[in-house]
This record gives structure tokens, C-alpha cells and sequence, in this order.
């Protein structure tokens, strides 16, 4: 039994890899292709061979011309065979060799005997391939034939010459013209087909004579056409009349509407479904027009067979763009189709019900669409985005999720018209919904950093360049455009030059919170200078290149980073110019547990900038202007005691804002309404004016509790303060963390604190003091000799005085040699004012340690430069 | 829309995607590697769907295009995109019937290449240069088994002319019926 199992198995093996064409070589079957040539032929292996050819062909084989004419003249020997099959084959293989004029002639004569034959398979086939390789010169030879065949009895021959007609309207119109008393006789045939080809042909030989074509249409409209093929096309050139008609009706009934709407009841499918696509497709439907076409539309709808369902909702959908209440009552038949196999069906069934549903269903909707997006093709794809589109528009509510659904789309895989239509999608939504713009323009963004296409990318960076200057933060666009200014192919480059927007954008470019964007904005900005495009910026460009910048750049990135797009344009004189601080390690236990959800604001801000932010934050200081300095931290406790606070000094034109660190180090206490009493008796130029307490402190959790005073404007005031840190304190279950409800008020001794000369001076270096001091001229200039008294050494002696006056040592004139009896210090710095000032300071040291200084000084203005002296007397 | 309705092309593939016969009406494809693209793109598009017992419909590159699977065979006919999807399917169900009704019934793809010769008569008999010439079956089955009918005519395979013979006969039958 095995035996046979096995050899059943084998021959099924051979079946699946038999081919009667396996190992096939053209080389071979045009060798086998001389038994054309025997005097015997065999017709039966001629047709074999016929068919190996016409094989190879099929499969994409090509013969040189040497080839294809060889075999070409050995088949004409063929023509002697009297054998059905091989003159069919024979047919065949000529029109799929197309012979070359003088080639042809050589059949002419075969195939002119074959048109004239008994046999109407002969005369038929005849017909279609001496047409289909003729020219014009042999056709009027046989056009006698071609006119009599068109009223052949035969209904396949009249095809054939009906159906060569028309294929010769295209080179020969002139001649196939003559024949339109024999095609439309043809109309008139009994034979389906013929009557189908013969309509066909009769209205393209009169397309161009409208009245030619209505007469058509009202004779045939009124008479039986049986052919639903011919129907069919009797619908299109009916269409066509009412389109062209339409314009000369003012009144009442539409004509050939009558006509349309009957076809709705035509027993084949392909007709009824001709006339309502023609009746959806009317110029200015009515909806009582498009009821009984949506109808049987709708009918088309729940039929079992996939192309009748795909026909129908795709008709609907194109209705559902102008007319989508007519649709509405099909949409319990559309929501079954969502869940149809065929994704394009559930495709057109989705996106119909997008345009006739509400504002509800459309995430439901959404939700399924993205489940089967990468299943579709991109026609499909481009139906969908088209429908979201107009989604959006209807429902501008919804466009954060309709934008993330076509920016998640955007970054899959597809082709140009797919892509294409996604972003100009977006970029409608982008100008029409207002609150779409920042999203969308930032999905267009990354789009281009990774696009394939040229030409979308040109189309975007433009409309960025439109779109991006008008947005809140038009910087972050700026590293998409620039990336895409060095990437890029020549033809973005250009698409990003020629826009003059750009500069604007390049402009803004030029305060980036990223520096190295800053500078290569600058690069390129003098490069579009260089190339005279942009000529009339050119002055401000070479003023930002090559004009000295006098602030420290870090300070300048943190305060742009701080700048919040405004009216006000940003202005570079408020970048604080002091050097940056470094600011003192918290005095914090290791390992602080983080803070707590509600709680304060976490640890103290440690740099100028986030001084600056947290101070304008405050609604209390918020009038004060523009900070000049904050003090590095100044503690007023003790280590390790049970409250650590350091207070930082910030000042201002007209007034002094302390900021008090606190910490709590007592696990078991919880500290409210924390303030800080301070005693200004011995400031006497200074009030306080506003106290902002910290409302709450927990263990290890710091927090910051600020006092104001108001002092003389512009005045280095200066003065001591006394600090008392007050608060209500609550007991803490250290188990559950949970403080109990009642507290007691207590306080807590901080140690003084003062305003010096110094806060009103910015440590602010000069690259080149001599330079400075020089430019400065000594129009303000004051010089004075002190007395410092004895001192440890030089060094200490310089230290104190650069600490008094809290300027910046320039070109390292701080370090004092040991042993030096006499040292030069050159200091810089901006005083309260934004006032400028350079100090030269020579040092003396005498026998018993005492102390000479002569001090120069050089400011803008004098008074400043005599505040300095003012300062070192008083010191 | 007043043209006459018009087919791009008729592919017969095989289960790998692999021609069996193909026909192009349409330059759209200017050369074989354009067309092999495209059938290899349309295959693999439409492989994993359900099209045995209804034909099945895809819009495809602007191309409206209706399939049938039978066996290892898979049938297509493609239009315009604008093209009315009914007649396409009914040209495509012409070519599909008249397969069956050539092939005896036993319709896969080693009978259709030994009948390779009828199969490419059937698809003249149903487009010319793209304008339906025939859709029903029995006439372009007819059409193209009528080439026997010269009897005098002589037969090296006897297996051809059995087969033949038994296409005539299922073609009477269905005629008479």
C-alpha cells in the first residue's frame, strides 16, 4: 500500500513544477518556428510552436527586429493551411508581432481574401487585424469591405468592424466618418454588442456636433436599446446633453432626467447603477432628484457582492462632499460596512460617515480608522485625510485629535500624493483653526527634518516662514528651517533663500535659546548680506557681527531664555552684565527627600536668571523694574542649627528685596506662615514696603520668604539689618507625617545682615583695559591717594579693597606677587545706573605695613566716578 | 464621463504572482518591467483576500481593479478610476467563465498552461485594444474552442483534441440549457 502512496505523492510533486513551457529558450522556439517553412505542414505543431512564441512574448521576452521579421514571414506561409485553429493562431501572432509597413504588405493580400471569406471567423479576424496593422493608404482599399461588414448579418463580424472603427477614428477619422449610414444602421441591430459597439462608434464620429449628439440621445432614449453595455452608454452621452442643456432651462423639469430615472429600474445591475452615479453626478441635483438614486444606491449597499458594495459607497461618499443629508438615511447600512473585509468598502464607509455624522461619533470613528490606515492603499489613505479635513473644519473642537491623527500618519511610510495631501490638510487646519496652529506648524516640522520629498519640503519651509513669525515662539522653528539650510538639496536651499520671511525669522534666530543656533543665524544672516539680498538690513547685521558684545554671553543666553515673547521686542541692555555668580552649595543633608506634592516651591533658585524669574513671579515686586544684582547667598545661621536660613540681596533701582532661604531640619515640626521681622534702625535711607510670607515649611523642604524696602533711587544706600525669623510651629507624628492642628507662635534669632557699596556694583570685565580706559578719556576721570593703614601684606590689603568696591579684577591683576612692595589692580565693573566704570588702583607698602593707595578712577559719568571715591573713603 | 467603457489590461496569475497570460491594452506601462511592477504590486495587494466565491474589488493607483481566485489562478481585470465597476466585472467574470468552461471545469494553472493557446484565444475574443468585444462566456468560449471544428485536420496529442472535444461538448450543453 505504501508503495502507490509514495508514487501518488511523487506525481503530485511533478504537477505542481510541471509547465509544458519549462526549460523553454527562445533560441530553441525560434528554431522549431522553421516548420512554418515545410511544405507539409503540420497545423497541429505549428500551433504549438505558435503558442511557445506568443508564451515568451507574454512573459516579457522581446525579439530583435531581425527575429520578429523572420518569424513574421514564416507565418505568412501559414496562411496556406486550411486549418481553423492555426489561422486563429496565425491572427493572433500577427497583431502581436506589429509588423512594419512593407512587412504588412506581404500579408495584406491573405487577410483582404480572408475579409471577404465564407467563414465568419475568417472575415471577422481579418477585419481586426488588417485594421489593427494597416495604414491609412491600404484603407481605403478595403474600407468597400469594412462598410459591408459593419452590416454584416453576422453579429461578430459587425463587431469586429465596428470596434476597428472606432480604433481607426483615432488616425483616420476622415475616412471612418463616411461610414456613419452604416453604423447607424448598426444601432438598430439585434445583436447586443453590435448595437453596443455601433453607438459607441456613432458618438464619437458626431461628439463634436451637439446637435448631432441630442438628437441621438432623444431618438435612442425614446426607442429600446437592449444592450445594457449600450445603456450604459447611453446614460454617459444623456449626461452629457443635460450637462450642456442645462445652462438654457430656467424652468421646471430637467430633460432626460425621466429617462435617467427609469434606467433606475433597468433589470442589469451595471445600468442601474450607471444611472444613479449619472443622477448623483447632475449639475445642481435637487434632493428630490437624488432620492430615488440614493435609494437603490442604498439597496447596492447590503448586497452580497463586494463590487456592488464598493460601487455604491463610493458613489455615496462622493455624494455625502455636497449633499451629506442625503446620505444620512443610508448610514445604518454604512456602519455595517465598517466591520466589511474589504478594507477599501470600510474605508469609503468610514469616511461617508464622517462627513454625514455629528460631532459624537467622530473619536469612535477615528479610533477604528487608525486600526486599519496601514491596511489600505493610498488612494484610500488620501479619501480618509480629504474627509478628516473637512471633519475639522466642521468640528474645529476637534482638531487636537484630528491633527495628532495626521501628524501620526505623516511620519508612516507613503507615497508623494498621499504625503501631499496630508500636509496641505494640516495647512489648511493650520489657517483656518487658529488653536491648531502651534501643533500643526511643529508636525510640519519634524516632517521635513526626515522628508523624502523635494518638493513638499520647499512647501513647508515657505509656509513656515509665512506662518512661523507670527506664532508665539517663532525661535523654535528656526533649528527645522536651519537643519534644512546645510541638509538639504539645492532645491530647498533655494525654496528656504527665497522667501524673504526667512530673514525674519533669522532675526529672531539671533535670540535662540540655543547658542549654537544663535550663531549660525548670525553666520547666515551675514551670508545673505554677502549675497546682497538682503541689502537694507545689511548695517544692523555688520553692528551685531563685528560690534563689541560688552555682556557676558552666559548671561545674555539666560536672559533671552527668560524673555517672553511680547509686544516689547527684546532689549539687549537688560541682560544683567554681572559675571555670572557662583552660587553657595546648599547647606543641605545629603540625600533631601523630594518635595512633597502641594509644597513649596522646590529649593532656592540659584542662578541670576531664576532669581530674576522667581522675583517677577512675585506681584509684589513686580513694579520694582529690572534687577541689577543678586548677592551670592549670605547666611545668617549657624550650621547645624534647628532652622538654617541664608538670604540673598537683590537689587534694584529703588529698591532692596532680601530673599530668606529657609530650611527646617526638625523632623518633627512643621513651620507656617514663616516671615522674617526685620529691624531697619539702622538703615535709615531704606522703608519696608512689602513682606511675602512663606506659607508653609516642612522638614527638609526649603522654602523662601521675601521682605522689600524702598530706598532713594539710584542711591548706593546701604545699612544693617536685623533678622528674626517668625512662625507658628505644629507638632509632626513622625509615623504618618500628619501635623496636628493647633500650632504655637515662636521665633528664632538670624544673624545681621547688611547692605554694602558693593551690591550696586556688577563685577563686569573689560577684554582689553587698556583699551577701555583709554576710549573712556579722562573727562570723568577722578584720582585721590589713601591711607589703608597697617596690613598683614599687599595681597590682603588689594583683596579688601576689590571686596569693598565688588568689581571685576581685570587681566589677573588680583594676584599679588609674595614679597611685592608695590602692585598695580585694574578693576571693572557697571554701577547701579548701568554706568560703567574702570578703576586703576596702585598699592604701596612702607616699612611698619602701612598702606598707600592712589586710586584713578574712570566712568561715564562723573558722579559715579566720585560715588567710588565716596566708597573707599567711607570703607 | 462619455467615453466608452474601456479594460487596461486582463492578467491571469499564478499563486506565486507569476504570469499565466497577460494583456495590456493601456501605455500607461511602457514596458515589461512597468508591468511586472505593477502585477507584483497588485498581487501582493490582493493575495491575502478572500476572492474565490465573489469577485472582489480594489482601487489601486488610480486604477479601479476587480480579481477572482480560482486554485492556484488569480483573475484580473483593471479600469480607470472613474470607470463603472459593474461592467468591469462583468468583463472580468466573461474571462473567468470562459476559462472554466475551455478548461473542463478543472481550472488551474498546469491546465491553463497546456491550454495556454486557448486561453490566449479567449482573451482576443474578449477586449479589442481595450473595448469590450464579448462578456458572455459561452460565445468567447465558443469563440475560441471553435478552431477544431476543421476535422480534416491531423492531431498529434490526442489528449488536445479530447480536451477540445470535451470543451465543444460542455459548450453545446450549456447552450442548449
Amino acid at each position: 500500500m505504501a508503495q502507490p502512496f509514495l508514487k501518488k505523492d511523487d506525481d503530485h510533486d511533478d504537477e505542481a513544477d510541471y509547465s509544458p513551457f519549462l526549460g523553454i529558450e527562445k533560441g530553441a522556439v525560434l528554431q522549431e518556428a522553421r516548420v512554418f517553412n515545410d511544405p507539409q505542414l503540420d497545423p497541429r505543431r505549428c500551433s504549438q510552436v505558435i503558442t511557445k512564441l506568443l508564451y515568451l512574448l507574454n512573459q516579457g521576452e522581446t525579439f530583435t527586429k531581425v527575429e520578429a521579421t523572420e518569424v513574421f514571414f514564416a507565418v505568412t506561409k501559414l496562411f496556406q493551411s486550411r486549418d481553423l485553429g492555426l489561422r486563429r493562431m496565425v491572427y493572433v501572432i500577427i497583431k502581436e508581432l506589429s509588423p512594419s509597413a512593407d512587412e504588412v504588405i506581404i500579408v495584406t493580400s491573405s487577410l483582404m481574401k480572408d475579409m471577404t471569406s465564407k467563414t465568419d471567423m475568417y472575415r471577422a479576424n481579418a477585419i481586426r487585424v488588417l485594421c489593427r496593422i494597416t495604414d491609412g493608404t491600404l484603407l481605403t482599399q478595403i474600407e468597400r469591405y469594412l462598410k459591408q461588414a459593419i452590416v454584416d448579418k453576422n453579429p461578430v463580424v459587425a463587431s469586429a468592424a465596428l470596434v476597428s472603427g472606432i480604433h481607426l477614428l483615432q488616425t483616420n477619422p476622415e475616412i471612418v466618418k463616411r461610414w456613419s449610414n452604416e453604423v447607424q444602421e448598426a444601432v438598430q441591430s439585434r445583436a447586443a454588442l453590435v448595437q453596443f459597439h455601433a453607438l459607441a462608434l456613432l458618438h464619437q464620429i458626431r461628439q463634436n456636433d451637439r446637435l448631432a449628439v441630442n438628437k441621438l440621445v432623444s431618438s435612442l432614449t425614446r426607442g429600446s436599446v437592449r444592450s445594457p453595455l449600450a445603456q450604459c452608454l447611453l446614460i454617459r452621452y444623456t449626461s452629457q446633453v443635460i450637462r450642456e442643456s442645462a445652462s438654457n432651462t430656467q424652468t421646471g423639469d430637467r430633460p432626460f432626467y425621466d429617462f435617467l430615472e427609469g434606467c433606475l429600474r433597468h433589470k442589469a445591475e451595471m445600468v442601474i447603477f450607471e444611472a444613479a452615479r449619472a443622477i448623483t453626478e447632475l449639475n445642481g441635483v435637487t434632493s428630490r432628484e437624488l432620492t430615488p438614486a440614493i435609494t437603490v444606491l442604498q439597496l447596492f449597499l447590503s448586497s452580497t457582492k463586494p463590487v456592488l458594495r464598493f460601487a455604491a459607497v463610493r458613489t455615496l461618499n462622493k455624494v455625502a462632499m455636497t449633499h451629506p443629508i442625503a446620505v444620512t438615511n443610508c448610514n445604518i447600512d454604512m456602519e455595517s460596512l465598517i466591520s466589511d473585509q474589504n478594507r477599501s468598502i470600510a474605508t469609503l464607509a468610514i469616511t461617508t460617515l464622517l462627513k454625514t455624522g455629528n460631532e459624537s461619533s467622530v473619536d469612535r470613528l477615528m479610533k477604528q480608522i487608525t486600526t486599519f490606515m496601514s491596511d489600505i492603499a493610498d488612494e484610500f489613505k488620501i479619501v480618509v485625510i480629504e474627509a478628516i479635513r473637512s471633519l475639522c473644519l466642521k468640528f474645529p473642537l476637534k482638531h487636537r485629535s484630528l491633527m495628532n491623527f495626521l501628524s501620526n500618519i505623516l511620519r508612516e511610510e507613503g507615497g508623494f500624493e498621499y504625503k501631499k495631501a496630508i500636509v496641505d490638510s494640516i495647512v489648511i487646519l493650520i489657517r483656518d483653526i487658529p488653536e491648531a496652529k502651534e501643533s500643526g506648524l511643529l508636525h510640519l516640522c519634524e516632517f521635513i527634518e526626515d522628508c523624502e520629498f523635494t518638493y513638499l519640503s520647499t512647501q513647508i519651509l515657505h509656509f513656515l516662514g509665512i506662518e512661523g513669525p507670527k506664532t508665539s515662539d517663532p525661535s523654535k522653528y528656526i533649528r527645522y528651517i536651519y537643519n534644512r539650510v546645510h541638509l538639504e538639496n539645492a532645491t530647498v536651499r533655494a525654496g528656504i533663500l527665497l522667501q524673504p520671511h526667512i530673514f525674519v525669522l533669522l532675526r529672531r534666530c539671533l535670540f535662540d535659546t540655543d547658542d549654537e543656533v544663535r550663531d549660525r543665524a548670525t553666520l547666515y544672516l551675514n551670508t545673505l548680506v554677502a549675497d546682497g539680498a538682503v541689502v537694507e538690513t545689511g548695517e544692523d547685521v555688520k553692528e551685531f557681527l563685528f560690534g563689541s558684545l560688552d555682556i557676558p554671553l552666559v548671561n545674555l543666553e539666560r536672559s533671552l531664555k527668560n524673555y517672553e515673547p511680547s509686544e516689547e521686542s527684546f532689549d539687549i541692555n537688560s541682560v544683567p552684565k554681572e559675571v555670572k555668580i557662583q552660587p553657595l552649595a546648599e547647606k543641605k543633608a545629603p540625600g533631601k527627600k523630594p518635595t512633597g506634592l502641594g509644597g513649596p516651591p522646590p529649593g532656592p533658585p540659584s542662578t541670576i536668571d531664576a532669581y530674576e524669574k522667581l522675583l517677577s513671579s512675585i506681584p509684589e515686586f513686580s513694579n520694582f523694574g529690572k534687577l541689577f544684582k543678586s548677592s551670592a547667598p549670605v547666611e545668617l545661621t549657624e550650621a547645624e542649627t534647628e532652622y538654617a536660613v541664608n538670604v540673598v540681596k537683590h537689587i534694584f533701582d529703588g529698591h532692596v528685596v532680601f530673599q530668606y532661604n529657609c530650611t527646617n531640619t526638625i523632623p518633627e515640626q512643621l513651620l507656617e506662615n514663616v516671615t522674617v521681622i526685620v529691624d531697619a534702625s539702622e538703615a535709615e535711607e531704606f522703608a519696608e514696603v512689602a513682606s511675602k510670607p512663606l506659607r508653609s515649611l516642612p522638614y527638609d523642604s526649603p522654602g523662601q520668604t521675601f521682605v522689600a524696602f524702598e530706598k532713594p533711587e539710584g542711591v548706593p544706600a546701604v545699612g544693617k539689618f536685623s533678622n528674626m525669623l517668625r512662625f507658628i510651629v505644629k507638632e509632626v507624628d513622625p509615623s504618618t507625617g500628619e501635623a496636628e492642628d493647633d500650632g504655637v507662635e515662636d521665633e528664632y534669632q538670624l544673624e545681621e545682615l547688611e547692605v554694602v557699596a558693593a551690591d550696586y556694583m556688577l563685577k563686569v570685565g573689560v577684554s582689553n583695559f587698556r583699551n577701555a580706559w583709554e576710549s573712556m578719556g579722562p573727562d570723568c576721570e577722578r584720582v585721590d591717594e589713601y591711607g589703608l593703614g597697617p596690613r598683614e601684606n599687599l595681597a590682603e590689603a588689594v583683596n579688601a579693597v576689590i571686596n569693598l568696591l565688588g568689581m571685576q579684577p581685570c587681566e589677573g591683576t588680583e594676584v599679588v606677587p609674595s614679597n611685592s612692595r608695590s602692585h598695580t589692580c585694574l578693576l571693572s565693573g557697571v554701577y547701579i545706573g548701568n554706568v560703567k566704570v574702570l578703576v586703576r588702583l596702585q598699592f604701596g607698602i612702607d616699612g611698619p605695613k602701612d598702606v598707600a593707595m592712589k586710586l584713578a578712577v574712570r566712568s561715564e559719568d562723573e558722579a559715579v566716578s566720585d560715588v567710588i571715591h565716596e566708597i573707599v573713603a567711607s570703607g | 464621463m462619455e467615453s466608452c467603457p474601456s479594460i487596461k489590461n486582463i492578467l491571469l496569475l499564478d499563486s506565486e504572482g507569476n504570469r499565466v497570460a497577460v494583456k495590456y491594452y493601456s501605455d500607461e506601462w511602457p514596458n515589461n518591467s512597468a508591468k511586472e511592477a505593477f502585477e507584483k504590486s497588485l498581487f501582493t495587494k490582493t493575495q491575502k483576500t478572500n476572492a474565490r466565491t465573489e469577485a472582489e474589488i480594489a482601487m489601486f493607483e488610480s486604477h479601479i481593479i476587480v480579481y477572482k481566485f480560482v486554485q492556484d489562478l488569480h483573475f484580473f481585470v483593471t479600469g480607470a478610476e472613474n470607470e463603472n465597476e459593474l461592467i468591469l466585472v462583468t468583463a472580468l467574470q466573461g474571462f473567468f467563465d470562459a476559462v472554466g468552461l475551455l478548461l473542463r471545469g478543472t481550472v488551474d494553472k498546469k491546465e491553463a498552461l497546456e491550454n495556454l493557446d486557448l486561453i490566449l484565444l479567449c482573451l482576443d475574443e474578449i477586449v479589442d485594444g481595450g473595448i469590450i468585444l464579448e462578456t458572455d462566456a459561452n460565445v468567447i468560449a465558443g469563440k475560441a474552442a471553435s478552431h477544431s471544428i476543421d476535422a480534416a485536420a491531423p492531431l498529434s496529442e490526442q489528449t488536445i483534441s479530447q480536451a477540445l472535444a470535451t470543451a465543444r461538448e460542455h459548450l453545446a450543453r450549456s447552450l442548449l440549457k
